[in-house]
């Protein structure tokens, strides 16, 4: 029975030093380490979110660094594409001004040959009514080299022309 | 870390060993003590032959004596063999305070003139008369705060306790922020258990701050002193938290800060539980009003006998070496190898007791003060 009963000295002893143990580690060890560990948990934790904060801003740098180069990419193709067009219409421009030129020239061409053609066909014709002319004067003056014929000429056309 | 933990269990299992050896050499000596006392009546050089009885010359290894003596408190602390500390005596009566070395009685020998006589009778201070008779209501009217065996380790546990934590502390206001070192990195685990385990989830986020610096006092206390109680050696071997008046002075602070943070909510739930018919109230309330008590006394008595219980075992187990010697010294020899490897492993169990009981202390101690300020946040239940 010895053992279970409470001796009081012990008991003013353990409430005395527990009681000032108590006071002296809350003062001095508990709070100034638990608030270390919370500080150092703290700056872990915000140390942690920052790095996430960075990855995050990285990930975000890189998708806007890709939407850039795809936006360049694309204006690249638009400047391409326009400057496809642009040498196309001028190609066809200067195909269709080609065209225009020859068409033109070959009208003018047309033009000078048929005005040439017309100079010739009238200088033929003039040539021709000079020729005829002529052989009709040499006709004529063989005809009419006897006296003979003369009548016979003037008979003839007596009587073509009829009197009505 | 796994190559740490690997010296840790060699360094363990050697400290063990040699837990183990001096744990019978201290028996031993025990033992040696006794029969030079029972020799005292033949020898003439002893000066207290006068006021000792005549012993039978052979007496019987005694080890209900020798645990008993070993687990309960003492005036000097028995060091080995012969030699023991006195330690001071403080006595406080009407006639005022007395205090002188416990040495002055002579292992019980002697009387100690102060302003009363005083004697130690069967481990016990009482008042005399000049004839060495006691005087029963001088006894009962003394006050005992001696610095006892028990005292004086609680003191070096104390100590150790302030010794660790403020070089620890030093060590966080060294370095802030940085990595835990050294002491620290052994500590600073054991913080953040009691902390995150215990007092947050028994009490709750909100309201443990309040109670975490007795808690992890109590923790270390507990957990310190049953490690020094496992030392066989001068500072260790008190059996201080297997001792009971150690064990109800925590359970009733436990009691009287339960009882002081109890909110309306934790009254109520006592005097009359919401929702419960009159009928079963009668029945019920009394039974949570006993319930008050028996919490911290059921928290007395789990430390106060896990510490002891583990104390006997391995004294018994020593004893079972010289009741067989007593018979046959080689059996003696045989009992021992086997005594031996049962107290290792004993020690092994005392180790992680010596842990549990201070978790299981504190866990208990954080669930009641979790309980007395727990919030009304169950309406729909009644």
């Amino acid at each position: 029975m010895e053992l279970v009963k409470p001796a009081f000295g012990l008991i003013f002893w353990m409430c005395v030093s527990f009681g000032i143990i108590v006071f002296i580690l809350k003062k001095f060890a508990w709070t100034p380490i638990l608030t270390m560990i919370k500080e150092r948990e703290e700056s872990i934790e915000n140390a942690l979110g920052a790095a996430e904060k960075a990855r995050l801003e990285m990930a975000s740098l890189k998708s806007s660094n890709e939407k850039i180069l795809a936006e360049a990419r694309l204006e690249r193709d638009v400047i391409l594409k326009e400057a496809h067009e642009i040498k196309d219409s001028i190609v066809n421009e200067a195909k269709s001004k080609a065209t225009q030129e020859s068409d033109k020239i070959i009208s003018s061409a047309r033009e000078t040959i048929n005005n040439e053609k017309m100079a010739a066909i009238t200088e033929l014709k003039n040539q021709v009514a000079t020729l005829s002319i002529e052989i009709a004067e040499k006709i004529l003056k063989s005809e009419l080299s006897n006296n003979d014929k003369q009548k016979t000429l003037v008979k003839s056309m007596l009587e073509d022309v009829k009197l009505n | 870390m796994p190559n740490k933990y690997k010296q840790f269990g060699v360094f363990s299992a050697v400290a063990l060993s040699i837990l183990v050896l001096l744990l019978s050499f201290n028996v031993s000596f025990a033992e040696n003590t006794d029969s030079t006392h029972t020799e005292y009546p033949e020898g003439e050089t002893e000066s207290q032959v006068n006021t000792h009885e005549v012993a039978p010359e052979n007496e019987k290894f005694n080890a209900g004596k020798l645990i008993i003596e070993h687990i309960s408190d003492a005036y000097d602390w028995h060091i080995a063999g012969h030699i023991a500390i006195p330690l001071p005596v403080i006595l406080y009566s009407d006639k005022g305070f007395d205090i002188f070395m416990s040495s002055a009685f002579e292992h019980g020998h002697a009387i100690y003139k102060g302003k009363q006589n005083y004697a130690l009778k069967e481990g016990h201070i009482k008042v005399v008369n000049d004839n060495g008779e006691e005087n029963e209501e001088a006894t009962s009217q003394l006050w005992d705060i001696s610095i006892t065996k028990n005292v004086a380790s609680l003191f070096v546990s104390l100590a150790l306790m302030l010794w660790i934590f403020l070089t620890v502390a030093k060590a966080y206001a060294r370095n802030p922020g940085k990595a835990p070192k050294g002491l620290q990195s052994w500590v600073e685990p054991m913080i953040i258990f009691v902390r995150d385990d215990i007092a947050i989830s028994a009490i709750g986020e909100k309201k443990y701050k309040k109670y975490l610096p007795f808690l992890l006092t109590a923790f270390f206390f507990i957990w310190i002193n049953n490690l020094m109680g496992l030392i066989p050696l001068a500072p260790g071997g008190a059996n201080v938290t297997g001792n009971i008046a150690i064990a109800m002075t925590l359970a009733i602070i436990v009691f009287v800060i339960t009882v002081f943070s109890g909110n309306k909510n934790y009254w109520r739930h006592i005097v009359a539980m919401p929702g419960v018919p009159v009928g079963v109230l009668a029945l019920l309330t009394p039974i949570e009003i006993i319930g008050v008590f028996l919490k911290p006394f059921v928290l007395m008595i789990r430390l106060f006998a896990n510490i002891l219980a583990g104390h006997i075992i391995a004294l018994s187990f020593f004893s079972l070496i010289f009741i067989f010697a007593e018979m046959n010294t080689g059996l003696g020899f045989g009992v021992s190898i086997l005594s031996i490897a049962f107290t290792v492993f004993m020690g092994m169990l005392e180790l992680l007791v010596a842990f549990l009981q201070a978790y299981v202390f504190t866990l208990l101690a954080a669930m009641y003060f979790g309980s007395a300020v727990e919030e009304h946040h169950h309406e729909e239940h009644h």
